[in-house]
């Protein structure tokens, strides 16, 4: 095939150009820049500051609000029937976590909240951590990490019937609306019951896996408050009460992890499993100190529900990988804004 | 360098086809996990740390190789920019072949994130925790890697260019097989 060197040559410039040209759409495509529509961490941590808002600089971008605490988790052994992570043998482990409140601003008065959290990260003496975030919400609102953005959405939008539609296309945030409605509000984080909603398979010595859910119940005894009882007491009180009240000695709850039956909703955080469910009660969470946010030792941990010992996995459920994304993000944002949130001078590192 | 031979060693071309197709599958699940918050995120995240590490531990055993075996010298009549560019190109995928791995496991050090390479599987940190350093670190592995990407397509081209137009046997000093027959030693 006789063909001029120059045309010759023209070609492979031309077929070096395509190959170069389809390397970088590829990688293109591939980071989301031909894909508007999807959802990324950052479009999720966006919308959970209202258009126009300002996002909480330097604060986490939800569960803003919130006070640190140490303390231990004590295993009774139990829980080593259902998977062999460390934390589950007799024992006693260092436990760091935060309590909080499901709001985007860090100065919310505390009766305006109605979820409340805890972020909790156990360390065992093998290297490993479990580190979960739960709510005292008994579901969550709604079924998929889509429906949770289209939720912050239709909450943050001017359109008065923006809420109605989306309750309209998510039946399954009834539930969630039950209980914010009726259920009671405590005086105390104390009193309050965390649930991890989301569910995990634990794997065991034998290698047989349980899909799980996991709940922290309170020792304190729960007194029923009114929020406007509770706004009379101060927009800070829980924060105030919960250090004035572990001063006075260590506060526990029992860790139960109950096991999901075949067929039951493991990949769905907005339904309850049936109530007879098998449930073992693994352990128990002593908080011993409180320390103010802004120098305390939760304040630089990310409580993302994917940081997990050998012998707990994520399940069918999609949310922790959402959450792990998300609260990344949120991660590498506020902790480039600290000059918006300060350490205080006095208990600087030297 | 070691005058006299023209091709890579054996040993010098699996390490530079293996890293490869590790690093590029490196990049694509680099860019790909940050833009998606499905369950396949956190399965390219479990990739990822693992990969990377064994990236950093192949490119320092590639670096030793170099320095030990060294390389065909350039063919004599390459314009000098194009020999600068050449060097310079091959420093920077050093320094990002050794860099990048590292400044991950030192980002996730910085942040408390346990560096777990597979179940129960775990380094230790290299830095203390810091706001300061893993915003530093995070800016550094996140625009680096699109340098990194961009490098790798610029000796891409350059490959070819050797392969198709030059056609001075740049190109068959790292290839698998000589593409050229007549260069191809004797069996």
């Amino acid at each position: 095939m006789a063909q001029s060197p120059a045309r010759s040559m023209l070609g492979s410039l031309v077929l070096i150009a395509v190959i170069i040209g389809g390397a970088a759409a590829a990688f293109a495509y591939t980071a989301g820049w031909f894909s508007p529509q999807r959802l990324t961490a950052n479009k999720l941590v966006d919308a959970f500051t209202p258009p126009g808002g300002k996002p909480p600089l330097g604060h986490r971008r939800n569960h803003a609000k919130g006070i640190c605490f140490t303390g231990m988790f004590e295993a009774n052994g139990a829980g080593s029937a259902l998977s062999h992570a460390q934390v589950f043998t007799r024992g006693q482990y260092p436990a760091l976590g935060r309590f909080n409140l499901g709001t985007a601003n860090p100065n919310a008065p505390d009766a305006t909240v109605r979820v409340r959290g805890m972020g909790l990260r156990i360390s065992t003496p093998d290297g490993q951590e479990w580190r979960t975030a739960m709510i005292n919400a008994p579901v969550f609102p709604v079924s998929t990490p889509q429906a949770f953005y289209d939720l912050l959405l239709a909450s943050g939008s001017k359109d008065p019937n923006a809420m109605k539609i989306f309750a309209g296309a998510h039946p399954e945030i009834a539930a969630f609306g039950a209980w914010a409605k009726n259920a009671p509000w405590t005086g105390s984080y104390a009193e309050e019951r965390f649930n991890s909603l989301n569910s995990f398979i634990f794997t065991d010595s034998s290698g047989a896996e349980h899909t799980v859910r996991w709940s922290l119940l309170p020792a304190a005894q729960v007194i029923p408050i009114s929020p406007d009882d509770l706004a009379k007491r101060g927009p800070n009180f829980l924060e105030q009460e919960i250090a004035q009240r572990v001063h006075g000695g260590p506060l526990h709850w029992t860790m139960v992890v109950t096991v999901a039956n075949p067929g039951d909703p493991t990949a769905d955080p907005s339904r309850a499993w049936p109530v007879d469910r098998r449930t073992v009660n693994v352990g128990t969470l002593t908080v011993q100190q409180i320390e103010p946010e802004r120098n305390g030792p939760c304040r630089d941990i990310n409580f993302d529900p994917t940081v997990l010992p050998s012998g707990i996995r994520t399940s069918d459920d999609p949310f922790p990988a959402a959450r792990s994304s998300a609260y990344a993000k949120s991660y590498d944002r506020r902790t480039a804004e600290t000059k918006y949130y300060p350490r205080t001078a006095a208990e600087a590192q030297p | 360098m070691i005058a006299g031979h023209q091709r890579f060693n054996p040993l010098q071309r699996l390490l530079h086809w293996l890293m490869a197709v590790c690093i590029l599958a490196m990049l694509f699940i680099g860019v790909g996990m940050v833009s998606t918050i499905m369950p396949k995120y956190l399965t390219l995240v479990s990739i990822h740390k693992p990969l990377g590490i064994a990236i950093l531990v192949l490119a320092l055993i590639r670096l030793a190789v170099r320095l030990r075996y060294g390389a065909p010298s350039l063919p004599a009549d390459l314009p000098e920019p194009m020999k600068l560019a050449a060097y310079l190109s091959h420093y920077a995928l050093y320094a990002l072949m050794i860099g990048m791995p590292l400044i991950g496991w030192a980002m996730l050090s910085a942040a408390e994130y346990p560096v777990v390479l597979y179940e129960g599987i775990h380094l230790p940190p290299i830095l203390p925790q810091s706001e300061s350093l893993h915003t530093l670190l995070w800016d550094a592995h996140f625009y680096l890697a699109f340098a990194f990407f961009a490098l790798i397509l610029l000796h891409v081209a350059a490959a070819l260019f050797h392969a198709l137009v030059r056609r001075d046997g740049v190109f068959d000093a790292m290839a698998s097989v000589s593409i050229h027959k007549e260069v191809a030693p004797a069996e």
